[in-house]
Protein backbone atom coordinates (compact mmCIF):
# COMPACT_ATOMS: atom_id res chain seq x y z
CA UNK A 1 0.00 0.00 0.00
CA UNK A 2 1.20 3.39 -0.94
CA UNK A 3 0.41 5.00 2.27
CA UNK A 4 1.48 2.38 4.57
CA UNK A 5 4.60 1.69 4.51
CA UNK A 6 5.70 0.93 8.09
CA UNK A 7 6.34 -3.28 7.98
CA UNK A 8 4.70 -5.37 10.71
CA UNK A 9 6.41 -7.83 12.33
CA UNK A 10 4.42 -10.69 14.40
CA UNK A 11 5.05 -10.26 17.24
CA UNK A 12 3.68 -13.43 20.22
CA UNK A 13 5.49 -11.40 22.25
CA UNK A 14 6.44 -13.44 25.46
CA UNK A 15 6.01 -16.92 23.90
CA UNK A 16 9.47 -15.76 21.95
CA UNK A 17 10.43 -13.96 24.90
CA UNK A 18 10.28 -17.30 27.18
CA UNK A 19 12.46 -18.72 24.66
CA UNK A 20 14.76 -16.08 24.01
CA UNK A 21 16.00 -15.06 27.53
CA UNK A 22 13.84 -17.83 29.98
CA UNK A 23 12.50 -16.45 32.66
CA UNK A 24 10.32 -19.08 34.72
CA UNK A 25 7.01 -19.63 34.58
CA UNK A 26 6.66 -17.51 38.07
CA UNK A 27 8.67 -14.95 37.49
CA UNK A 28 6.62 -14.33 34.12
CA UNK A 29 3.65 -14.56 35.88
CA UNK A 30 4.82 -12.15 39.16
CA UNK A 31 5.72 -9.56 35.91
CA UNK A 32 1.98 -10.57 34.28
CA UNK A 33 0.66 -9.52 38.26
CA UNK A 34 2.41 -6.47 38.88
CA UNK A 35 1.22 -5.33 35.40
CA UNK A 36 -2.32 -5.91 36.24
CA UNK A 37 -1.80 -4.19 39.57
CA UNK A 38 -0.96 -0.96 38.11
CA UNK A 39 -3.58 -1.27 35.87
CA UNK A 40 -5.84 -1.70 38.73
CA UNK A 41 -4.68 1.12 40.41
CA UNK A 42 -5.68 2.98 37.75
CA UNK A 43 -8.66 2.11 37.17
CA UNK A 44 -9.87 2.55 40.49
CA UNK A 45 -9.32 6.03 39.74
CA UNK A 46 -11.50 6.72 36.22
CA UNK A 47 -14.11 4.04 37.21
CA UNK A 48 -17.94 5.19 36.91
CA UNK A 49 -18.75 6.15 40.28
CA UNK A 50 -22.29 4.45 40.80
CA UNK A 51 -22.10 1.44 38.44
CA UNK A 52 -25.38 -0.23 40.13
CA UNK A 53 -27.28 2.91 38.50
CA UNK A 54 -24.38 3.33 35.55
CA UNK A 55 -25.11 -0.43 33.98
CA UNK A 56 -28.58 -0.13 35.16
CA UNK A 57 -29.44 3.07 32.97
CA UNK A 58 -27.31 1.69 29.92
CA UNK A 59 -30.43 0.79 28.13
CA UNK A 60 -29.97 0.58 23.87
CA UNK A 61 -32.41 -0.20 21.55
CA UNK A 62 -31.83 -2.84 19.22
CA UNK A 63 -29.90 -1.77 15.84
CA UNK A 64 -28.63 -3.08 13.00
CA UNK B 1 -9.00 -17.35 -9.65
CA UNK B 2 -10.92 -15.52 -6.48
CA UNK B 3 -11.36 -12.24 -7.16
CA UNK B 4 -9.88 -9.02 -5.18
CA UNK B 5 -11.52 -9.36 -1.51
CA UNK B 6 -12.76 -5.06 -1.37
CA UNK B 7 -14.09 -4.93 2.18
CA UNK B 8 -15.61 -2.49 4.86
CA UNK B 9 -16.62 -2.37 8.45
CA UNK B 10 -19.89 -0.87 9.51
CA UNK B 11 -20.57 0.14 12.86
CA UNK B 12 -23.01 0.85 14.93
CA UNK B 13 -22.27 2.83 18.41
CA UNK B 14 -23.93 2.33 21.37
CA UNK B 15 -25.41 5.92 22.95
CA UNK B 16 -26.13 7.42 26.24
CA UNK B 17 -27.07 10.78 26.80
CA UNK B 18 -25.93 12.44 30.29
CA UNK B 19 -27.36 15.06 31.96
CA UNK B 20 -30.01 15.70 30.19
CA UNK B 21 -33.69 13.59 28.93
CA UNK B 22 -33.23 12.88 25.55
CA UNK B 23 -34.20 9.92 23.35
CA UNK B 24 -31.18 8.11 21.19
CA UNK B 25 -31.97 9.20 17.93
CA UNK B 26 -32.27 12.93 18.14
CA UNK B 27 -29.13 12.52 20.55
CA UNK B 28 -27.39 10.55 17.73
CA UNK B 29 -28.69 13.55 14.97
CA UNK B 30 -27.15 16.11 17.49
CA UNK B 31 -23.82 13.56 17.23
CA UNK B 32 -23.45 13.20 13.58
CA UNK B 33 -24.44 17.12 13.08
CA UNK B 34 -22.10 18.39 15.42
CA UNK B 35 -19.16 17.06 13.64
CA UNK B 36 -20.64 17.89 10.39
CA UNK B 37 -21.42 21.03 10.44
CA UNK B 38 -18.07 21.60 11.89
CA UNK B 39 -16.23 20.10 9.52
CA UNK B 40 -18.04 19.75 5.77
CA UNK B 41 -21.29 20.68 4.43
CA UNK B 42 -23.98 18.02 4.47
CA UNK B 43 -24.21 15.73 1.26
CA UNK B 44 -27.55 13.38 0.95
CA UNK B 45 -27.37 10.01 0.50
CA UNK B 46 -29.46 8.75 -2.76
CA UNK B 47 -31.86 5.51 -1.32
CA UNK B 48 -32.81 5.35 -5.13
CA UNK B 49 -30.69 2.23 -5.55
CA UNK B 50 -30.93 1.10 -2.01
CA UNK B 51 -32.45 -2.73 -1.72
CA UNK B 52 -32.20 -4.15 1.28
CA UNK B 53 -35.31 -6.44 0.91
CA UNK B 54 -32.79 -7.90 -1.76
CA UNK B 55 -32.38 -11.79 -0.74
CA UNK B 56 -29.20 -13.66 -2.25
CA UNK B 57 -31.28 -16.96 -2.22
CA UNK B 58 -33.17 -15.13 -5.20
CA UNK B 59 -36.30 -13.85 -3.69
CA UNK B 60 -36.72 -10.21 -2.76
CA UNK B 61 -39.11 -9.22 0.18
CA UNK B 62 -41.36 -6.20 -1.10
CA UNK B 63 -41.18 -3.44 1.59
CA UNK B 64 -39.55 -5.58 4.05
CA UNK B 65 -37.39 -2.77 5.00
CA UNK B 66 -38.16 0.83 4.39
CA UNK B 67 -35.44 2.68 3.62
CA UNK B 68 -37.40 6.16 3.47
CA UNK B 69 -37.59 5.61 7.17
CA UNK B 70 -34.07 5.98 7.68
CA UNK B 71 -33.71 8.67 4.91
CA UNK B 72 -35.64 11.26 7.18
CA UNK B 73 -32.76 10.86 9.66
CA UNK B 74 -29.33 12.42 9.40
CA UNK B 75 -27.57 11.00 7.05
CA UNK B 76 -23.82 12.09 5.57
CA UNK B 77 -20.96 11.55 2.88
CA UNK B 78 -17.72 11.97 4.45
CA UNK B 79 -14.60 13.32 2.21
CA UNK B 80 -12.92 10.32 3.42
CA UNK B 81 -15.21 8.16 1.37
CA UNK B 82 -17.03 6.86 4.73
CA UNK B 83 -20.49 7.29 5.17
CA UNK B 84 -22.11 8.58 8.58
CA UNK B 85 -25.90 8.42 9.89
CA UNK B 86 -28.34 7.19 12.23
CA UNK B 87 -29.32 4.19 12.17
CA UNK B 88 -32.53 3.01 13.97
CA UNK B 89 -31.50 4.70 17.29
CA UNK B 90 -27.72 4.31 17.12
CA UNK B 91 -24.86 6.42 15.26
CA UNK B 92 -23.19 4.12 12.84
CA UNK B 93 -19.70 5.05 10.60
CA UNK B 94 -19.61 2.72 6.86
CA UNK B 95 -15.98 2.60 6.53
CA UNK B 96 -15.12 3.21 2.35
CA UNK B 97 -14.06 0.38 0.66
CA UNK B 98 -11.08 -1.01 1.79
CA UNK B 99 -8.04 -3.31 -0.76
CA UNK B 100 -7.24 -4.96 2.37
CA UNK B 101 -7.97 -5.84 6.43
CA UNK B 102 -4.94 -3.40 7.54
CA UNK B 103 -7.21 -0.71 5.16
CA UNK B 104 -10.13 -1.82 7.12
CA UNK B 105 -8.39 -1.27 10.47
CA UNK B 106 -7.03 2.21 9.53
CA UNK B 107 -10.64 3.66 8.07
CA UNK B 108 -12.48 1.60 11.67
CA UNK B 109 -9.91 3.98 13.61
CA UNK B 110 -10.74 7.15 11.72
CA UNK B 111 -14.42 6.28 12.44
CA UNK B 112 -13.23 5.87 16.03
CA UNK B 113 -11.32 9.49 15.84
CA UNK B 114 -14.55 11.04 14.26
CA UNK B 115 -17.21 9.99 16.70
CA UNK B 116 -14.69 11.30 19.47
CA UNK B 117 -14.11 14.64 17.69
CA UNK B 118 -18.15 14.23 17.64
CA UNK B 119 -18.94 13.76 21.36
CA UNK B 120 -16.35 16.99 21.71
CA UNK B 121 -18.42 18.94 18.93
CA UNK B 122 -21.84 17.93 20.76
CA UNK B 123 -20.60 18.73 24.14
CA UNK B 124 -19.70 22.21 22.92
CA UNK B 125 -23.08 22.64 21.00
CA UNK B 126 -25.15 21.77 23.84
CA UNK B 127 -23.48 23.78 26.65
CA UNK B 128 -25.81 23.09 29.11
CA UNK B 129 -23.41 20.35 31.11
CA UNK B 130 -25.11 17.31 29.16
CA UNK B 131 -23.00 14.97 27.45
CA UNK B 132 -23.38 12.48 24.94
CA UNK B 133 -21.46 9.31 25.09
CA UNK B 134 -21.10 6.62 22.71
CA UNK B 135 -19.93 2.70 23.15
CA UNK B 136 -18.49 0.79 20.89
CA UNK B 137 -19.71 -2.45 22.18
CA UNK B 138 -22.63 -4.92 20.58
CA UNK B 139 -25.19 -5.04 23.60
CA UNK B 140 -26.53 -3.34 26.51
CA UNK B 141 -26.59 -6.50 28.70
CA UNK B 142 -30.49 -6.68 28.84
CA UNK B 143 -31.27 -8.34 25.55
CA UNK B 144 -30.73 -5.71 23.13
CA UNK B 145 -27.99 -6.29 20.50
CA UNK B 146 -26.73 -3.54 17.60
CA UNK B 147 -24.24 -4.41 15.05
CA UNK B 148 -21.02 -4.43 13.52
CA UNK B 149 -20.96 -5.69 10.01
CA UNK B 150 -18.49 -6.44 7.64
CA UNK B 151 -18.85 -6.63 3.81
CA UNK B 152 -16.59 -8.39 1.67
CA UNK B 153 -17.40 -8.45 -2.35
CA UNK B 154 -17.12 -12.07 -3.69
CA UNK B 155 -17.87 -13.81 -6.79
CA UNK B 156 -21.30 -13.57 -8.64
CA UNK B 157 -20.80 -16.98 -10.17
CA UNK B 158 -19.95 -18.53 -6.39
CA UNK B 159 -22.54 -20.64 -5.52
CA UNK B 160 -24.60 -19.02 -2.56
CA UNK B 161 -25.28 -22.44 -1.45
CA UNK B 162 -21.55 -22.88 -0.98
CA UNK B 163 -20.84 -19.64 0.29
CA UNK B 164 -23.06 -20.37 3.34
CA UNK B 165 -21.77 -24.32 4.21
CA UNK B 166 -18.41 -23.42 4.02
CA UNK B 167 -18.50 -20.15 5.78
CA UNK B 168 -20.04 -20.95 8.71
CA UNK B 169 -17.23 -22.90 10.37
CA UNK B 170 -15.10 -20.39 10.35
CA UNK B 171 -18.29 -18.04 11.65
CA UNK B 172 -19.07 -20.25 14.41
CA UNK B 173 -15.23 -20.41 15.49
CA UNK B 174 -12.89 -17.16 14.42
CA UNK B 175 -14.74 -15.13 18.04
CA UNK B 176 -11.40 -17.01 19.93
CA UNK B 177 -9.45 -14.21 18.72
CA UNK B 178 -11.82 -11.45 17.60
CA UNK B 179 -14.69 -11.96 20.34
CA UNK B 180 -14.88 -9.14 23.04
CA UNK B 181 -16.04 -10.53 25.67
CA UNK B 182 -18.98 -10.25 27.75
CA UNK B 183 -19.59 -10.27 31.28
CA UNK B 184 -22.65 -12.87 31.83
CA UNK B 185 -25.23 -14.24 29.04
CA UNK B 186 -28.23 -12.79 27.83
CA UNK B 187 -29.83 -15.92 26.39
CA UNK B 188 -32.64 -16.69 27.84
CA UNK B 189 -32.66 -19.13 30.76
CA UNK B 190 -28.69 -18.55 31.60
CA UNK B 191 -27.52 -17.61 35.11
CA UNK B 192 -24.57 -15.34 35.37
CA UNK B 193 -23.58 -18.57 37.45
CA UNK B 194 -23.53 -20.55 34.50
CA UNK B 195 -21.86 -18.18 32.35
CA UNK B 196 -19.55 -15.55 34.54
CA UNK B 197 -18.39 -14.36 31.42
CA UNK B 198 -18.26 -15.30 27.42
CA UNK B 199 -15.89 -15.02 24.65
CA UNK B 200 -18.38 -12.79 22.20
CA UNK B 201 -20.82 -10.12 22.32
CA UNK B 202 -23.06 -11.14 19.97
CA UNK B 203 -23.01 -15.13 20.41
CA UNK B 204 -26.65 -14.90 22.48
CA UNK B 205 -28.54 -13.33 19.79
CA UNK B 206 -27.98 -15.68 16.78
CA UNK B 207 -31.24 -18.13 16.09
CA UNK B 208 -30.70 -19.24 12.74
CA UNK B 209 -28.19 -20.73 10.38
CA UNK B 210 -28.94 -18.57 7.19
CA UNK B 211 -31.25 -15.39 6.34
CA UNK B 212 -32.43 -12.15 5.91
CA UNK B 213 -32.97 -10.53 9.02
CA UNK B 214 -30.38 -8.28 11.21
CA UNK B 215 -32.76 -7.61 14.07
CA UNK B 216 -34.36 -10.37 15.37
CA UNK B 217 -34.01 -14.18 14.40
CA UNK B 218 -30.88 -14.00 13.51
CA UNK B 219 -28.91 -15.52 11.36
CA UNK B 220 -24.84 -16.45 11.29
CA UNK B 221 -25.19 -16.25 7.37
CA UNK B 222 -26.92 -13.20 6.34
CA UNK B 223 -28.66 -13.35 2.66
CA UNK B 224 -29.20 -9.99 1.73
CA UNK B 225 -28.33 -9.14 -1.61
CA UNK B 226 -27.69 -5.44 -2.05
CA UNK B 227 -24.05 -5.66 -4.01
CA UNK B 228 -23.90 -1.63 -4.55
CA UNK B 229 -22.22 -2.76 -7.56
CA UNK B 230 -22.30 -4.68 -10.92
CA UNK B 231 -24.87 -7.55 -9.80
CA UNK B 232 -24.35 -9.69 -12.98
CA UNK B 233 -20.33 -10.07 -11.17
CA UNK B 234 -20.47 -9.54 -7.82
CA UNK B 235 -21.95 -10.08 -4.51
CA UNK B 236 -21.44 -8.26 -1.02
CA UNK B 237 -21.41 -11.21 1.58
CA UNK B 238 -22.83 -9.11 4.23
CA UNK B 239 -21.69 -10.06 7.70
CA UNK B 240 -23.42 -9.98 10.92
CA UNK B 241 -21.82 -12.10 12.69
CA UNK B 242 -18.93 -10.48 14.40
CA UNK B 243 -18.32 -8.27 17.34
CA UNK B 244 -17.17 -4.72 17.42
CA UNK B 245 -13.05 -4.79 18.45
CA UNK B 246 -11.76 -2.31 20.55
CA UNK B 247 -7.92 -4.19 19.08
CA UNK B 248 -7.06 -3.46 16.26
CA UNK B 249 -5.23 -6.81 15.66
CA UNK B 250 -8.41 -8.51 15.98
CA UNK B 251 -10.37 -6.25 13.37
CA UNK B 252 -7.30 -7.11 11.08
CA UNK B 253 -7.39 -10.95 12.07
CA UNK B 254 -11.61 -10.73 11.55
CA UNK B 255 -11.33 -9.44 8.13
CA UNK B 256 -8.05 -10.75 7.31
CA UNK B 257 -8.95 -14.00 7.87
CA UNK B 258 -12.17 -13.92 6.83
CA UNK B 259 -11.20 -12.33 3.11
CA UNK B 260 -8.77 -15.37 3.18
CA UNK B 261 -11.55 -18.27 3.59
CA UNK B 262 -13.93 -16.51 1.34
CA UNK B 263 -11.15 -16.60 -1.53
CA UNK B 264 -10.36 -19.85 -0.44
CA UNK B 265 -14.66 -20.84 -0.70
CA UNK B 266 -14.23 -18.95 -4.59
CA UNK B 267 -11.54 -21.29 -5.58
CA UNK B 268 -13.37 -24.71 -3.84
CA UNK B 269 -10.56 -25.03 -1.84
CA UNK B 270 -12.64 -25.64 1.64
CA UNK B 271 -14.16 -28.52 1.36
CA UNK B 272 -16.93 -29.58 3.30
CA UNK B 273 -15.90 -31.98 5.73
CA UNK B 274 -15.84 -28.71 8.73
CA UNK B 275 -19.70 -28.92 8.53
CA UNK B 276 -20.98 -28.25 11.57
CA UNK B 277 -24.12 -30.32 12.57
CA UNK B 278 -25.64 -27.50 14.91
CA UNK B 279 -23.99 -24.15 14.29
CA UNK B 280 -26.50 -22.20 16.49
CA UNK B 281 -25.52 -24.13 19.25
CA UNK B 282 -22.02 -24.47 18.11
CA UNK B 283 -21.78 -20.54 18.31
CA UNK B 284 -22.93 -20.05 21.81
CA UNK B 285 -21.19 -23.23 23.29
CA UNK B 286 -18.09 -21.48 22.31
CA UNK B 287 -18.16 -18.34 23.28
CA UNK B 288 -19.90 -19.75 26.31
CA UNK B 289 -16.59 -21.82 27.12
CA UNK B 290 -13.59 -19.34 27.59
CA UNK B 291 -11.69 -22.28 28.84
CA UNK B 292 -11.43 -23.19 24.76
CA UNK B 293 -11.31 -26.88 25.83
CA UNK B 294 -15.48 -27.49 24.54
CA UNK B 295 -16.40 -29.26 21.77
CA UNK B 296 -18.47 -28.90 19.26
CA UNK B 297 -20.19 -31.65 17.08
CA UNK B 298 -19.36 -31.51 13.25
CA UNK B 299 -22.50 -33.48 10.97
CA UNK B 300 -19.43 -36.17 10.30
CA UNK B 301 -19.74 -37.46 13.73
CA UNK B 302 -16.51 -35.69 14.85
CA UNK B 303 -16.44 -33.69 18.14
CA UNK B 304 -13.74 -30.35 17.36
CA UNK B 305 -12.60 -27.78 19.84
CA UNK B 306 -12.84 -24.28 18.29
CA UNK B 307 -9.06 -23.92 18.08
CA UNK B 308 -9.17 -27.59 16.27
CA UNK B 309 -11.44 -25.83 13.66
CA UNK B 310 -9.48 -22.64 13.37
CA UNK B 311 -6.10 -25.12 12.69
CA UNK B 312 -7.59 -26.74 9.87
CA UNK B 313 -9.27 -23.55 8.46
CA UNK B 314 -5.11 -21.96 9.18
CA UNK B 315 -3.84 -25.07 7.16
CA UNK B 316 -6.00 -25.07 4.26
CA UNK B 317 -4.74 -21.44 4.39
CA UNK B 318 -1.26 -21.77 3.80
CA UNK B 319 -1.77 -24.88 1.23
CA UNK B 320 -3.98 -22.36 -0.43
CA UNK B 321 -1.07 -19.33 -0.16
CA UNK B 322 1.13 -21.71 -2.10
CA UNK B 323 -1.30 -23.12 -4.96
CA UNK B 324 -2.87 -20.58 -5.68
CA UNK B 325 -1.22 -17.58 -3.84
CA UNK B 326 -2.89 -14.05 -1.45
CA UNK B 327 -2.80 -11.39 -3.60
CA UNK B 328 -6.10 -11.45 -3.33
CA UNK B 329 -6.52 -10.13 -0.32
CA UNK B 330 -4.02 -8.05 -0.45
CA UNK B 331 -0.70 -8.76 -1.44
CA UNK B 332 1.74 -6.26 1.10
CA UNK B 333 0.04 -7.84 4.01
CA UNK B 334 -0.92 -11.63 3.26
CA UNK B 335 2.67 -12.75 4.94
CA UNK B 336 2.12 -11.11 7.97
CA UNK B 337 -1.49 -11.91 7.99
CA UNK B 338 -0.61 -15.68 8.22
CA UNK B 339 1.51 -15.03 10.65
CA UNK B 340 -0.57 -13.40 13.15
CA UNK B 341 -3.46 -16.01 12.24
CA UNK B 342 -0.51 -18.49 13.29
CA UNK B 343 1.10 -16.97 16.29
CA UNK B 344 -2.83 -15.80 17.56
CA UNK B 345 -3.82 -19.73 17.56
CA UNK B 346 -0.51 -20.51 18.66
CA UNK B 347 -1.11 -18.46 21.55
CA UNK B 348 -4.68 -19.22 22.82
CA UNK B 349 -3.94 -22.71 22.73
CA UNK B 350 -0.70 -22.21 24.84
CA UNK B 351 0.19 -18.58 27.27
CA UNK B 352 -3.31 -17.17 26.69
CA UNK B 353 -1.64 -14.32 28.00
CA UNK B 354 0.65 -13.82 25.08
CA UNK B 355 -2.03 -12.98 23.54
CA UNK B 356 -3.74 -10.67 25.74
CA UNK B 357 -2.34 -7.52 23.62
CA UNK B 358 -4.41 -8.87 20.67
CA UNK B 359 -7.43 -10.25 21.55
CA UNK B 360 -10.04 -8.52 23.10
CA UNK B 361 -11.81 -11.19 25.44
CA UNK B 362 -8.45 -11.94 26.87
CA UNK B 363 -7.60 -8.45 27.72
CA UNK B 364 -11.09 -8.05 29.02
CA UNK B 365 -11.10 -11.15 31.34
CA UNK B 366 -7.68 -10.02 32.36
CA UNK B 367 -9.39 -6.25 33.59
CA UNK B 368 -12.59 -8.09 35.02
CA UNK B 369 -10.64 -11.27 36.91
CA UNK B 370 -8.17 -8.95 38.32
CA UNK B 371 -10.79 -6.30 39.70
CA UNK B 372 -13.20 -9.31 40.92
CA UNK B 373 -9.94 -10.52 43.24
CA UNK B 374 -8.79 -6.97 44.29
CA UNK B 375 -12.18 -6.53 45.63
CA UNK B 376 -13.74 -9.93 46.57
CA UNK B 377 -16.60 -9.42 43.86
CA UNK B 378 -19.32 -12.40 43.39
CA UNK B 379 -20.01 -12.83 39.54
CA UNK B 380 -22.91 -10.99 39.49
CA UNK B 381 -21.34 -7.54 40.75
CA UNK B 382 -22.62 -4.63 38.94
CA UNK B 383 -18.90 -3.23 38.55
CA UNK B 384 -17.76 -6.27 36.88
CA UNK B 385 -20.87 -5.18 33.98
CA UNK B 386 -20.20 -1.40 34.42
CA UNK B 387 -16.28 -2.39 33.78
CA UNK B 388 -17.04 -4.20 30.82
CA UNK B 389 -19.09 -0.99 29.41
CA UNK B 390 -16.73 1.08 30.09
CA UNK B 391 -14.19 -0.84 28.34
CA UNK B 392 -16.10 0.18 24.74
CA UNK B 393 -16.36 3.70 26.36
CA UNK B 394 -15.50 6.02 23.26
CA UNK B 395 -14.09 8.79 25.52
CA UNK B 396 -10.46 8.66 25.29
CA UNK B 397 -9.76 8.99 29.34
CA UNK B 398 -12.67 6.93 30.37
CA UNK B 399 -11.73 3.92 27.69
CA UNK B 400 -10.63 1.10 29.58
CA UNK B 401 -9.27 -0.96 26.33
CA UNK B 402 -7.22 2.14 25.80
CA UNK B 403 -5.52 1.03 29.27
CA UNK B 404 -5.07 -2.55 28.36
CA UNK B 405 -1.90 -2.30 26.17
CA UNK B 406 -3.56 -3.10 23.10
CA UNK B 407 -1.16 -3.50 19.99
CA UNK B 408 -1.55 -0.52 17.99
CA UNK B 409 -0.80 -1.37 14.03
CA UNK B 410 -2.04 2.51 12.88
CA UNK B 411 -0.10 5.26 13.46
CA UNK B 412 -1.77 8.42 14.79
CA UNK B 413 -1.03 10.15 11.72
CA UNK B 414 -2.20 8.06 9.34
CA UNK B 415 -5.50 7.67 11.53
CA UNK B 416 -5.92 11.69 11.40
CA UNK B 417 -5.16 11.59 7.62
CA UNK B 418 -7.62 9.01 7.27
CA UNK B 419 -10.45 10.86 8.69
CA UNK B 420 -10.41 13.76 6.12
CA UNK B 421 -8.15 11.60 2.75
CA UNK B 422 -10.07 8.44 1.19
CA UNK B 423 -8.18 5.35 0.42
CA UNK B 424 -6.40 5.72 -2.89
CA UNK B 425 -7.23 1.92 -3.56
CA UNK B 426 -10.85 1.66 -4.31
CA UNK B 427 -13.66 3.74 -5.80
CA UNK B 428 -14.19 5.49 -2.88
CA UNK B 429 -11.20 7.73 -3.83
CA UNK B 430 -13.73 9.32 -6.33
CA UNK B 431 -16.45 9.48 -4.33
CA UNK B 432 -13.78 11.37 -1.25
CA UNK B 433 -12.11 13.54 -3.89
CA UNK B 434 -14.99 14.34 -5.44
CA UNK B 435 -16.80 15.60 -1.99
CA UNK B 436 -13.69 17.48 -1.24
CA UNK B 437 -13.38 19.09 -4.44
CA UNK B 438 -17.24 20.28 -5.23
CA UNK B 439 -19.01 19.50 -2.60
CA UNK B 440 -21.44 22.60 -3.90
CA UNK B 441 -22.24 20.30 -6.59
CA UNK B 442 -22.67 17.15 -5.44
CA UNK B 443 -26.75 16.60 -4.19
CA UNK B 444 -26.00 12.82 -3.78
CA UNK B 445 -23.73 10.30 -3.05
CA UNK B 446 -23.50 6.56 -2.52
CA UNK B 447 -21.74 4.09 -2.70
CA UNK B 448 -22.14 3.11 -6.27
CA UNK B 449 -22.98 6.17 -7.86
CA UNK B 450 -22.41 10.35 -7.25
CA UNK B 451 -25.30 12.64 -8.95
CA UNK B 452 -23.95 16.35 -9.70
CA UNK B 453 -26.23 19.45 -10.64
CA UNK B 454 -23.64 21.87 -12.30
CA UNK B 455 -26.73 24.28 -12.89
CA UNK B 456 -27.58 24.69 -16.76
CA UNK B 457 -27.92 20.83 -17.62
CA UNK B 458 -30.64 17.92 -15.80
CA UNK B 459 -28.54 16.35 -13.03
CA UNK B 460 -26.06 14.03 -13.63
CA UNK B 461 -25.37 10.87 -12.22
CA UNK B 462 -21.98 9.29 -12.37
CA UNK B 463 -22.24 5.09 -12.14
CA UNK B 464 -19.81 3.93 -10.12
CA UNK B 465 -20.21 0.28 -10.86
CA UNK B 466 -16.69 -1.37 -10.32
CA UNK B 467 -15.64 -1.15 -6.79
CA UNK B 468 -11.64 -0.99 -8.06
CA UNK B 469 -12.00 1.58 -10.59
CA UNK B 470 -11.79 5.22 -10.02
CA UNK B 471 -8.78 4.76 -7.75
CA UNK B 472 -6.10 7.84 -7.28
CA UNK B 473 -4.00 5.50 -9.84
CA UNK B 474 -7.07 5.58 -12.73
CA UNK B 475 -8.38 9.32 -11.68
CA UNK B 476 -5.90 11.24 -9.90
CA UNK B 477 -4.58 13.04 -12.85
CA UNK B 478 -7.80 13.91 -14.60
CA UNK B 479 -8.62 15.86 -10.96
CA UNK B 480 -5.58 17.55 -11.59
CA UNK B 481 -7.17 18.16 -15.21
CA UNK B 482 -10.51 19.70 -13.97
CA UNK B 483 -10.79 22.94 -12.24
CA UNK B 484 -14.47 22.10 -12.08
CA UNK B 485 -17.20 19.77 -11.88
CA UNK B 486 -18.55 20.47 -15.37
CA UNK B 487 -15.02 20.19 -16.87
CA UNK B 488 -14.67 16.56 -14.41
CA UNK B 489 -18.20 15.28 -16.41
CA UNK B 490 -17.22 16.30 -19.85
CA UNK B 491 -14.43 14.60 -19.48
CA UNK B 492 -16.21 11.35 -18.33
CA UNK B 493 -18.52 11.95 -20.64
CA UNK B 494 -16.18 12.17 -23.60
Amino acid sequence: MAERTQKQKPTPARTEEAVESAPSPTAQGDKLKAELDDLLDEIDEVLETNAEDFVKSYVQKGGE
Amino acid sequence: MAIAKVCGIETEYGIQVRGAESNPVAASSVLINAYVSGVLRQVGWDFNDEQPGNDARGFSFEHFFAPEVESQLVNTVLTNGARYYVDHAHPEVSTPECVNALEVVRFDRAAEEIIRASMLAARRLLNDGSEIVTYKNNSDGKGNSYGCHENYLVDRSTPFARIVSQITPHFVSRQVFCGAGKVGSELAGTSSTAVPYQISQRADFFEEEVGLETTLKRPIVNTRDEPHCDAQKYRRLHVIVGDANMSEVATYLKVGTTAIVLAMIEDDQIGTDLTLANPVSAIRQISHDPSLTRTVLLRDGRRLTALELQWSLFERARTYERSHGLACVGESIASDLMARWEAVLTGLGTDRASVAHWVDWVAKARLIEGFADRHGLSADDARLKALDLQYHDMRAERCLANRMGLEVLISHDDVRTAMTEPPQTTRAYFRGTCLQRWPDQIVAANWDSMVFDIGREPLRRVPMMEPLRGTAEHVAALFDQCATAAELLARLGS
